[in-house]
Protein backbone atom coordinates (compact mmCIF):
# COMPACT_ATOMS: atom_id res chain seq x y z
CA UNK A 1 0.00 0.00 0.00
CA UNK A 2 1.29 3.59 -0.99
CA UNK A 3 1.29 6.03 1.76
CA UNK A 4 -1.19 7.82 0.32
CA UNK A 5 -3.40 5.22 0.80
CA UNK A 6 -3.29 5.48 4.59
CA UNK A 7 -5.46 7.77 5.45
CA UNK A 8 -8.01 6.68 3.49
CA UNK A 9 -7.62 3.28 5.04
CA UNK A 10 -7.71 4.78 8.78
CA UNK A 11 -10.91 6.32 8.27
CA UNK A 12 -12.18 3.55 7.23
CA UNK A 13 -13.31 5.27 3.71
CA UNK A 14 -12.94 2.94 0.77
CA UNK A 15 -13.49 5.99 -1.85
CA UNK A 16 -10.48 8.04 -0.07
CA UNK A 17 -8.35 4.98 -0.05
CA UNK A 18 -8.84 4.41 -3.51
CA UNK A 19 -8.51 7.69 -4.65
CA UNK A 20 -5.93 9.23 -2.25
CA UNK A 21 -2.75 9.23 -4.41
CA UNK A 22 -4.70 11.01 -7.25
CA UNK A 23 -5.93 13.83 -4.16
CA UNK A 24 -2.43 13.82 -2.92
CA UNK A 25 -1.19 14.76 -6.24
CA UNK A 26 -4.12 16.83 -6.97
CA UNK A 27 -3.24 18.54 -3.41
CA UNK A 28 0.58 19.03 -4.64
CA UNK A 29 -0.77 20.81 -7.59
CA UNK A 30 -2.64 23.26 -5.54
CA UNK A 31 0.06 23.90 -3.59
CA UNK A 32 2.56 24.87 -6.53
CA UNK A 33 -0.38 26.91 -8.32
CA UNK A 34 -0.45 28.97 -5.06
CA UNK A 35 2.85 29.13 -4.03
CA UNK A 36 4.40 29.92 -7.27
CA UNK A 37 1.32 32.74 -8.46
CA UNK A 38 1.50 34.39 -5.21
CA UNK A 39 5.46 34.92 -4.86
CA UNK A 40 5.42 36.14 -7.98
CA UNK A 41 2.39 38.06 -7.76
CA UNK A 42 4.14 39.92 -4.50
CA UNK A 43 7.35 40.89 -6.55
CA UNK A 44 5.10 42.05 -9.05
CA UNK A 45 2.61 44.03 -6.49
CA UNK A 46 5.83 45.88 -5.22
CA UNK A 47 6.86 47.01 -8.25
CA UNK A 48 2.94 48.42 -8.25
CA UNK A 49 2.46 49.41 -5.54
CA UNK A 50 5.68 51.57 -5.70
CA UNK A 51 4.70 53.18 -9.73
CA UNK A 52 1.43 53.51 -8.21
CA UNK A 53 2.06 56.02 -5.49
CA UNK A 54 5.36 57.88 -6.47
CA UNK A 55 5.39 57.24 -10.29
CA UNK A 56 4.13 59.13 -13.36
CA UNK A 57 1.28 60.00 -13.80
CA UNK A 58 -0.02 58.01 -16.54
CA UNK A 59 1.38 55.20 -14.43
CA UNK A 60 -0.67 56.02 -11.14
CA UNK A 61 -3.54 55.93 -13.77
CA UNK A 62 -2.65 52.59 -15.49
CA UNK A 63 -1.97 51.10 -12.50
CA UNK A 64 -4.92 52.20 -10.55
CA UNK A 65 -7.70 50.68 -13.67
CA UNK A 66 -5.36 47.45 -13.46
CA UNK A 67 -5.80 46.85 -9.80
CA UNK A 68 -9.93 48.19 -10.53
CA UNK A 69 -10.70 46.05 -13.11
CA UNK A 70 -9.08 42.53 -12.10
CA UNK A 71 -10.41 43.49 -8.40
CA UNK A 72 -14.09 44.19 -9.80
CA UNK A 73 -14.41 40.87 -11.88
CA UNK A 74 -14.55 37.06 -11.08
CA UNK A 75 -11.48 35.03 -11.43
CA UNK A 76 -13.14 32.19 -12.53
CA UNK A 77 -14.04 34.60 -15.63
CA UNK A 78 -10.51 36.05 -16.07
CA UNK A 79 -9.27 32.23 -15.87
CA UNK A 80 -11.49 31.44 -18.74
CA UNK A 81 -10.66 34.89 -20.59
CA UNK A 82 -7.07 33.92 -20.44
CA UNK A 83 -7.72 30.19 -21.07
CA UNK A 84 -10.57 29.58 -23.81
CA UNK A 85 -9.65 33.58 -25.02
CA UNK A 86 -6.35 33.86 -25.20
CA UNK A 87 -6.11 30.22 -26.64
CA UNK A 88 -7.95 31.80 -29.51
CA UNK A 89 -4.81 33.32 -30.87
CA UNK A 90 -3.24 30.11 -31.47
CA UNK A 91 -1.45 31.05 -34.70
CA UNK A 92 -0.46 34.44 -33.50
CA UNK A 93 0.98 32.63 -30.40
CA UNK A 94 2.65 30.25 -32.84
CA UNK A 95 4.29 32.96 -34.36
CA UNK A 96 5.62 34.51 -31.32
CA UNK A 97 6.96 31.06 -30.53
CA UNK A 98 4.38 31.03 -27.07
CA UNK A 99 1.90 28.32 -28.24
CA UNK A 100 3.29 26.16 -25.23
CA UNK A 101 2.74 28.34 -22.97
CA UNK A 102 -1.02 29.04 -23.51
CA UNK A 103 -1.57 25.57 -24.70
CA UNK A 104 -0.83 24.36 -21.24
CA UNK A 105 -3.95 25.13 -18.55
CA UNK A 106 -1.27 24.24 -16.31
CA UNK A 107 0.43 27.79 -17.21
CA UNK A 108 -2.87 29.65 -18.27
CA UNK A 109 -4.24 29.34 -14.81
CA UNK A 110 -0.75 30.51 -13.09
CA UNK A 111 -0.85 33.35 -15.53
CA UNK A 112 -4.64 34.40 -14.35
CA UNK A 113 -3.90 33.52 -10.62
CA UNK A 114 -0.60 35.82 -10.83
CA UNK A 115 -2.31 38.75 -12.50
CA UNK A 116 -5.24 38.49 -10.46
CA UNK A 117 -3.44 38.56 -6.60
CA UNK A 118 -1.28 41.12 -8.10
CA UNK A 119 -4.10 43.54 -7.99
CA UNK A 120 -5.04 42.36 -4.99
CA UNK A 121 -1.93 42.53 -2.94
CA UNK A 122 -0.77 45.79 -5.19
CA UNK A 123 -3.98 47.34 -3.34
CA UNK A 124 -3.01 45.78 0.00
CA UNK A 125 0.78 47.10 -0.07
CA UNK A 126 -0.35 50.49 -1.37
CA UNK A 127 -2.78 50.98 1.93
CA UNK A 128 0.56 49.89 4.07
CA UNK A 129 2.48 51.93 2.97
CA UNK A 130 0.13 55.04 2.81
CA UNK A 131 -0.07 53.89 6.47
CA UNK A 132 3.25 54.82 7.58
CA UNK A 133 3.24 58.07 9.17
CA UNK A 134 4.53 61.11 7.26
CA UNK A 135 7.16 61.91 9.85
CA UNK A 136 9.00 58.93 8.59
CA UNK A 137 9.46 60.37 5.50
CA UNK A 138 10.46 63.66 6.66
CA UNK A 139 12.78 62.47 9.15
CA UNK A 140 14.61 60.39 6.57
CA UNK A 141 14.78 63.06 4.49
CA UNK A 142 15.77 65.32 7.03
CA UNK A 143 18.65 62.62 7.51
CA UNK A 144 19.56 63.15 3.75
CA UNK A 145 18.45 59.58 2.94
CA UNK A 146 17.28 59.83 -0.56
CA UNK A 147 14.10 58.97 -2.12
CA UNK A 148 15.31 55.56 -2.75
CA UNK A 149 17.08 54.74 0.17
CA UNK A 150 14.12 56.53 2.01
CA UNK A 151 11.97 53.87 0.34
CA UNK A 152 13.82 50.61 1.41
CA UNK A 153 15.64 50.87 4.42
CA UNK A 154 12.75 53.07 6.56
CA UNK A 155 9.25 52.44 4.27
CA UNK A 156 9.32 49.20 3.04
CA UNK A 157 10.24 47.35 6.83
CA UNK A 158 7.62 49.38 8.21
CA UNK A 159 5.06 49.24 5.57
CA UNK A 160 5.49 45.34 5.11
CA UNK A 161 4.98 44.83 9.25
CA UNK A 162 1.47 46.81 8.32
CA UNK A 163 0.84 44.53 5.49
CA UNK A 164 1.18 41.00 6.84
CA UNK A 165 -2.04 40.09 8.06
CA UNK A 166 -3.63 41.24 4.64
CA UNK A 167 -1.24 39.52 2.46
CA UNK A 168 -1.76 36.13 4.91
CA UNK A 169 -5.59 36.79 4.38
CA UNK A 170 -4.75 36.79 0.50
CA UNK A 171 -2.61 33.72 0.47
CA UNK A 172 -5.73 32.23 2.17
CA UNK A 173 -8.17 33.68 -0.32
CA UNK A 174 -6.00 32.04 -2.80
CA UNK A 175 -5.75 28.61 -1.89
CA UNK A 176 -9.49 28.70 -1.70
CA UNK A 177 -9.53 30.33 -5.09
CA UNK A 178 -7.02 27.94 -6.70
CA UNK A 179 -10.48 25.60 -6.54
CA UNK A 180 -11.64 27.01 -9.76
CA UNK A 181 -8.28 25.65 -12.03
CA UNK A 182 -10.25 22.76 -11.68
CA UNK A 183 -12.74 24.13 -14.09
CA UNK A 184 -10.04 24.24 -17.21
CA UNK A 185 -9.77 20.50 -17.15
CA UNK A 186 -6.56 20.73 -14.33
CA UNK A 187 -5.90 17.98 -11.72
CA UNK A 188 -5.50 19.64 -8.41
CA UNK A 189 -6.81 18.84 -5.19
CA UNK A 190 -10.73 20.07 -6.27
CA UNK A 191 -9.92 18.72 -9.78
CA UNK A 192 -9.12 15.27 -8.29
CA UNK A 193 -12.07 14.99 -5.74
CA UNK A 194 -14.23 15.74 -8.95
CA UNK A 195 -13.21 12.63 -10.48
CA UNK A 196 -12.74 10.79 -7.79
CA UNK A 197 -16.70 11.58 -7.04
CA UNK A 198 -17.99 11.10 -11.10
CA UNK A 199 -16.35 7.70 -11.20
CA UNK A 200 -17.89 6.16 -7.44
CA UNK A 201 -20.71 8.73 -7.20
CA UNK A 202 -19.55 8.80 -3.25
CA UNK A 203 -20.35 12.40 -1.76
CA UNK A 204 -17.83 11.76 0.71
CA UNK A 205 -15.19 12.54 -1.17
CA UNK A 206 -16.22 15.64 -1.23
CA UNK A 207 -16.13 16.17 2.50
CA UNK A 208 -12.52 14.61 2.62
CA UNK A 209 -11.57 17.31 0.40
CA UNK A 210 -13.44 20.22 2.47
CA UNK A 211 -11.39 18.55 5.49
CA UNK A 212 -8.08 18.53 3.64
CA UNK A 213 -8.51 22.56 2.38
CA UNK A 214 -9.63 23.37 6.19
CA UNK A 215 -6.14 22.06 7.40
CA UNK A 216 -4.37 23.30 4.69
CA UNK A 217 -5.88 26.88 5.85
CA UNK A 218 -5.67 26.33 9.30
CA UNK A 219 -1.89 25.41 8.85
CA UNK A 220 -1.63 28.39 7.16
CA UNK A 221 -3.64 30.83 9.57
CA UNK A 222 -1.65 29.39 12.35
CA UNK A 223 1.73 29.72 10.78
CA UNK A 224 1.78 33.17 9.76
CA UNK A 225 0.05 34.10 13.10
CA UNK A 226 3.85 33.08 14.60
CA UNK A 227 5.53 34.43 11.71
CA UNK A 228 3.55 37.82 12.94
CA UNK A 229 4.19 37.49 16.49
CA UNK A 230 8.02 37.07 15.72
CA UNK A 231 8.17 39.99 13.08
CA UNK A 232 6.89 42.40 15.51
CA UNK A 233 8.20 41.43 18.78
CA UNK A 234 10.51 44.57 18.45
CA UNK A 235 7.05 46.55 18.50
CA UNK A 236 6.09 44.93 22.27
CA UNK A 237 2.76 45.63 21.39
CA UNK A 238 1.99 42.30 22.74
CA UNK B 1 -14.66 42.92 -37.11
CA UNK B 2 -17.92 44.48 -36.83
CA UNK B 3 -19.64 41.28 -37.76
CA UNK B 4 -17.96 39.58 -34.45
CA UNK B 5 -19.55 42.18 -32.34
CA UNK B 6 -23.28 41.47 -34.38
CA UNK B 7 -22.81 37.99 -32.08
CA UNK B 8 -23.34 40.59 -29.07
CA UNK B 9 -26.42 42.25 -30.63
CA UNK B 10 -29.87 41.52 -30.33
CA UNK B 11 -30.41 41.09 -34.17
CA UNK B 12 -30.59 37.50 -35.41
CA UNK B 13 -27.76 35.16 -34.29
CA UNK B 14 -27.48 37.77 -31.39
CA UNK B 15 -26.48 36.48 -28.18
CA UNK B 16 -27.66 39.86 -26.43
CA UNK B 17 -30.92 38.80 -25.06
CA UNK B 18 -29.50 36.16 -23.83
CA UNK B 19 -26.30 37.46 -22.29
CA UNK B 20 -29.08 39.97 -20.33
CA UNK B 21 -30.59 37.39 -18.96
CA UNK B 22 -27.88 35.64 -17.70
CA UNK B 23 -27.09 39.24 -15.92
CA UNK B 24 -30.47 39.13 -14.30
CA UNK B 25 -30.27 35.78 -12.76
CA UNK B 26 -26.76 36.71 -11.67
CA UNK B 27 -27.79 40.04 -9.76
CA UNK B 28 -31.12 37.85 -8.75
CA UNK B 29 -29.07 35.29 -6.68
CA UNK B 30 -26.25 38.06 -5.58
CA UNK B 31 -30.04 40.01 -4.45
CA UNK B 32 -31.48 37.33 -3.05
CA UNK B 33 -28.55 35.48 -0.89
CA UNK B 34 -27.61 38.96 0.54
CA UNK B 35 -30.31 39.42 3.06
CA UNK B 36 -30.02 35.61 4.03
CA UNK B 37 -26.79 35.47 4.36
CA UNK B 38 -26.37 38.69 6.38
CA UNK B 39 -29.07 37.69 9.11
CA UNK B 40 -27.51 34.76 9.52
CA UNK B 41 -23.98 35.91 9.74
CA UNK B 42 -25.69 38.77 12.76
CA UNK B 43 -26.91 35.52 14.35
CA UNK B 44 -23.90 33.77 14.11
CA UNK B 45 -22.23 37.31 15.46
CA UNK B 46 -24.55 37.01 18.03
CA UNK B 47 -23.50 33.40 18.96
CA UNK B 48 -19.50 34.57 19.14
CA UNK B 49 -20.15 37.01 21.52
CA UNK B 50 -22.51 34.72 23.73
CA UNK B 51 -22.07 34.01 27.58
CA UNK B 52 -22.96 30.31 26.36
CA UNK B 53 -19.77 28.78 26.09
CA UNK B 54 -21.02 25.84 23.52
CA UNK B 55 -23.10 28.58 21.29
CA UNK B 56 -19.66 30.36 21.48
CA UNK B 57 -17.95 27.51 19.99
CA UNK B 58 -20.29 26.66 17.47
CA UNK B 59 -20.69 29.78 16.08
CA UNK B 60 -16.64 29.62 16.11
CA UNK B 61 -16.53 26.22 14.55
CA UNK B 62 -19.17 27.21 11.62
CA UNK B 63 -17.06 30.66 10.74
CA UNK B 64 -13.76 28.41 10.84
CA UNK B 65 -15.39 25.89 8.44
CA UNK B 66 -17.18 28.28 5.63
CA UNK B 67 -14.30 30.50 6.03
CA UNK B 68 -11.75 27.51 4.97
CA UNK B 69 -13.52 25.09 2.59
CA UNK B 70 -13.27 27.00 -0.95
CA UNK B 71 -16.85 28.19 -2.49
CA UNK B 72 -16.74 25.64 -4.65
CA UNK B 73 -16.62 22.70 -2.76
CA UNK B 74 -19.15 23.99 -0.30
CA UNK B 75 -21.39 24.61 -3.38
CA UNK B 76 -20.72 20.93 -4.42
CA UNK B 77 -21.49 19.97 -0.81
CA UNK B 78 -24.50 21.55 -0.83
CA UNK B 79 -25.58 20.81 -4.32
CA UNK B 80 -25.43 16.79 -4.32
CA UNK B 81 -25.74 16.82 -0.54
CA UNK B 82 -28.42 18.11 0.49
CA UNK B 83 -30.89 16.47 -1.20
CA UNK B 84 -29.61 13.41 -0.20
CA UNK B 85 -30.13 14.42 3.50
CA UNK B 86 -33.70 15.55 2.72
CA UNK B 87 -34.43 12.21 1.35
CA UNK B 88 -32.67 10.42 4.46
CA UNK B 89 -35.17 12.30 6.86
CA UNK B 90 -37.95 11.26 4.40
CA UNK B 91 -36.72 7.86 4.55
CA UNK B 92 -36.41 7.85 7.99
CA UNK B 93 -40.18 9.41 8.57
CA UNK B 94 -41.11 6.27 6.17
CA UNK B 95 -41.91 8.69 3.38
CA UNK B 96 -39.78 7.41 -0.21
CA UNK B 97 -38.85 9.12 -3.53
CA UNK B 98 -36.15 11.12 -4.77
CA UNK B 99 -35.32 14.73 -4.19
CA UNK B 100 -33.73 17.37 -6.58
CA UNK B 101 -32.85 20.66 -5.16
CA UNK B 102 -33.31 23.49 -7.78
CA UNK B 103 -29.83 25.16 -8.64
CA UNK B 104 -30.69 28.67 -7.71
CA UNK B 105 -31.64 27.65 -4.31
CA UNK B 106 -28.36 25.14 -3.80
CA UNK B 107 -26.49 28.44 -4.82
CA UNK B 108 -28.34 30.91 -2.52
CA UNK B 109 -27.93 28.49 0.67
CA UNK B 110 -24.27 27.85 -0.52
CA UNK B 111 -23.16 31.26 -1.32
CA UNK B 112 -25.81 32.32 1.78
CA UNK B 113 -23.72 29.81 3.99
CA UNK B 114 -20.64 31.34 3.30
CA UNK B 115 -21.54 34.91 3.25
CA UNK B 116 -22.64 34.40 6.92
CA UNK B 117 -19.12 33.32 8.15
CA UNK B 118 -17.44 36.73 6.24
CA UNK B 119 -20.42 38.50 7.35
CA UNK B 120 -20.53 37.75 11.01
CA UNK B 121 -16.97 38.83 11.58
CA UNK B 122 -18.08 42.14 10.18
CA UNK B 123 -20.83 41.71 12.25
CA UNK B 124 -18.76 40.99 15.50
CA UNK B 125 -16.45 44.46 14.91
CA UNK B 126 -19.00 46.36 14.48
CA UNK B 127 -20.67 44.93 18.09
CA UNK B 128 -17.40 45.78 19.55
CA UNK B 129 -17.42 49.14 18.74
CA UNK B 130 -20.85 50.57 20.28
CA UNK B 131 -19.82 51.79 23.40
CA UNK B 132 -20.64 49.66 26.47
CA UNK B 133 -22.80 52.49 28.28
CA UNK B 134 -25.39 52.82 25.12
CA UNK B 135 -26.82 49.18 26.06
CA UNK B 136 -26.48 50.38 29.95
CA UNK B 137 -28.33 53.25 29.35
CA UNK B 138 -30.86 51.63 27.47
CA UNK B 139 -31.27 49.20 30.57
CA UNK B 140 -31.81 52.02 32.90
CA UNK B 141 -34.27 53.56 30.71
CA UNK B 142 -36.44 50.25 31.50
CA UNK B 143 -35.68 48.62 28.00
CA UNK B 144 -35.57 44.93 27.81
CA UNK B 145 -32.79 43.09 25.95
CA UNK B 146 -34.57 42.86 22.67
CA UNK B 147 -35.74 46.26 22.30
CA UNK B 148 -32.07 47.84 23.38
CA UNK B 149 -30.57 45.92 20.56
CA UNK B 150 -33.25 45.97 18.48
CA UNK B 151 -34.17 50.30 19.03
CA UNK B 152 -30.96 51.45 20.10
CA UNK B 153 -27.92 48.60 19.06
CA UNK B 154 -28.88 47.72 15.65
CA UNK B 155 -29.49 51.42 14.28
CA UNK B 156 -26.20 52.45 15.32
CA UNK B 157 -24.55 49.01 13.87
CA UNK B 158 -25.76 49.73 10.39
CA UNK B 159 -23.36 52.45 9.97
CA UNK B 160 -20.16 51.19 11.47
CA UNK B 161 -20.85 48.11 9.79
CA UNK B 162 -21.62 49.10 6.30
CA UNK B 163 -17.85 49.28 4.90
CA UNK B 164 -17.47 45.82 5.62
CA UNK B 165 -20.58 44.45 4.63
CA UNK B 166 -20.14 46.58 1.17
CA UNK B 167 -16.97 44.60 0.60
CA UNK B 168 -18.94 40.73 1.38
CA UNK B 169 -21.47 41.69 -0.79
CA UNK B 170 -18.11 42.63 -3.92
CA UNK B 171 -16.87 39.34 -3.08
CA UNK B 172 -20.59 38.13 -2.96
CA UNK B 173 -21.20 39.78 -6.57
CA UNK B 174 -17.72 37.82 -7.72
CA UNK B 175 -18.58 34.57 -6.03
CA UNK B 176 -21.90 34.59 -7.88
CA UNK B 177 -20.00 33.20 -11.01
CA UNK B 178 -19.34 29.90 -9.52
CA UNK B 179 -22.81 29.01 -9.57
CA UNK B 180 -22.65 28.47 -13.66
CA UNK B 181 -21.08 25.23 -12.34
CA UNK B 182 -24.62 23.65 -11.26
CA UNK B 183 -26.02 24.87 -14.32
CA UNK B 184 -27.96 28.45 -13.26
CA UNK B 185 -28.10 30.10 -16.23
CA UNK B 186 -25.98 32.97 -15.02
CA UNK B 187 -23.35 34.99 -17.33
CA UNK B 188 -20.93 32.76 -17.14
CA UNK B 189 -23.23 29.61 -18.10
CA UNK B 190 -24.68 31.75 -20.68
CA UNK B 191 -21.33 33.06 -22.21
CA UNK B 192 -19.31 29.48 -22.00
CA UNK B 193 -22.55 28.15 -23.96
CA UNK B 194 -22.27 30.90 -26.39
CA UNK B 195 -18.57 30.17 -26.78
CA UNK B 196 -19.44 26.43 -27.46
CA UNK B 197 -22.08 27.85 -30.26
CA UNK B 198 -19.85 30.21 -31.75
CA UNK B 199 -16.15 28.94 -31.42
CA UNK B 200 -15.90 33.12 -30.01
CA UNK B 201 -14.38 32.86 -26.91
CA UNK B 202 -12.75 35.87 -26.40
CA UNK B 203 -15.41 37.89 -27.43
CA UNK B 204 -17.78 36.13 -25.20
CA UNK B 205 -15.36 36.11 -21.95
CA UNK B 206 -14.48 39.72 -22.70
CA UNK B 207 -18.30 40.96 -22.76
CA UNK B 208 -18.85 38.89 -19.08
CA UNK B 209 -15.77 40.81 -17.73
CA UNK B 210 -17.50 44.00 -18.55
CA UNK B 211 -20.76 43.21 -17.11
CA UNK B 212 -19.47 42.04 -14.12
CA UNK B 213 -17.07 45.09 -13.84
CA UNK B 214 -20.15 47.31 -14.70
CA UNK B 215 -22.11 45.74 -11.80
CA UNK B 216 -18.69 46.54 -9.96
CA UNK B 217 -18.57 49.36 -10.59
CA UNK B 218 -22.47 50.47 -9.92
CA UNK B 219 -21.94 48.63 -6.62
CA UNK B 220 -18.88 50.21 -5.49
CA UNK B 221 -21.07 53.66 -6.34
CA UNK B 222 -24.34 52.76 -4.55
CA UNK B 223 -21.70 51.50 -1.28
CA UNK B 224 -20.57 54.94 -1.50
CA UNK B 225 -23.41 56.98 -1.36
CA UNK B 226 -24.97 54.60 1.94
CA UNK B 227 -22.24 55.00 3.88
CA UNK B 228 -22.07 59.34 2.97
CA UNK B 229 -26.08 58.88 4.11
CA UNK B 230 -25.19 56.37 7.11
CA UNK B 231 -22.09 59.07 8.06
CA UNK B 232 -24.27 62.27 7.86
CA UNK B 233 -24.45 64.20 11.43
CA UNK B 234 -21.04 62.85 11.54
CA UNK B 235 -18.39 65.25 11.03
CA UNK B 236 -15.23 62.96 11.66
CA UNK B 237 -16.57 60.64 8.70
CA UNK B 238 -17.28 63.94 6.08
CA UNK B 239 -20.94 63.70 7.46
CA UNK B 240 -21.35 67.37 8.69
CA UNK B 241 -19.96 69.13 5.67
CA UNK B 242 -22.72 67.60 3.71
Amino acid sequence: MNWCEYPGWLVGSEVFQNYGCRMFSGLWMTLELVAISVTLGFVLAIGLAVARLYGPKWAQAAINGYTTFFRGTPLLCQLFLVYYGLGQFRVFWTDLGLWWFFREPFYCALLTFVINTAAYQAEILRGAIQSVPRGQFEGALALGLHRWATLRHVVMPQAMILALRPLGNELIVMIKSSAVASLVTLYDLMGATKLAFSRSFDLSIYLYAALIYLLLVEVVRRVWDRLELRLTRHMALR
Amino acid sequence: MLDKFALLGFGDGGWGLALLGGAAITISIALATLPFGLALGLLVALGKRSSNVVLRGLATGYTTVFRGVPELLTLYIIYFGLPLLVQESFRLLGASGTVALPPFVAGMVALGVVLSAFSSEVWVGALNAIPKGQREAAAALGLHKGQAFRLVVLPQLIRVALPGLGNNWMVLLKETSLVSVITLPDIMFITTRANVATKEPFLFFGAAMVIYFAFSLVSAWVVGRMEARANRGFAAFGGATR
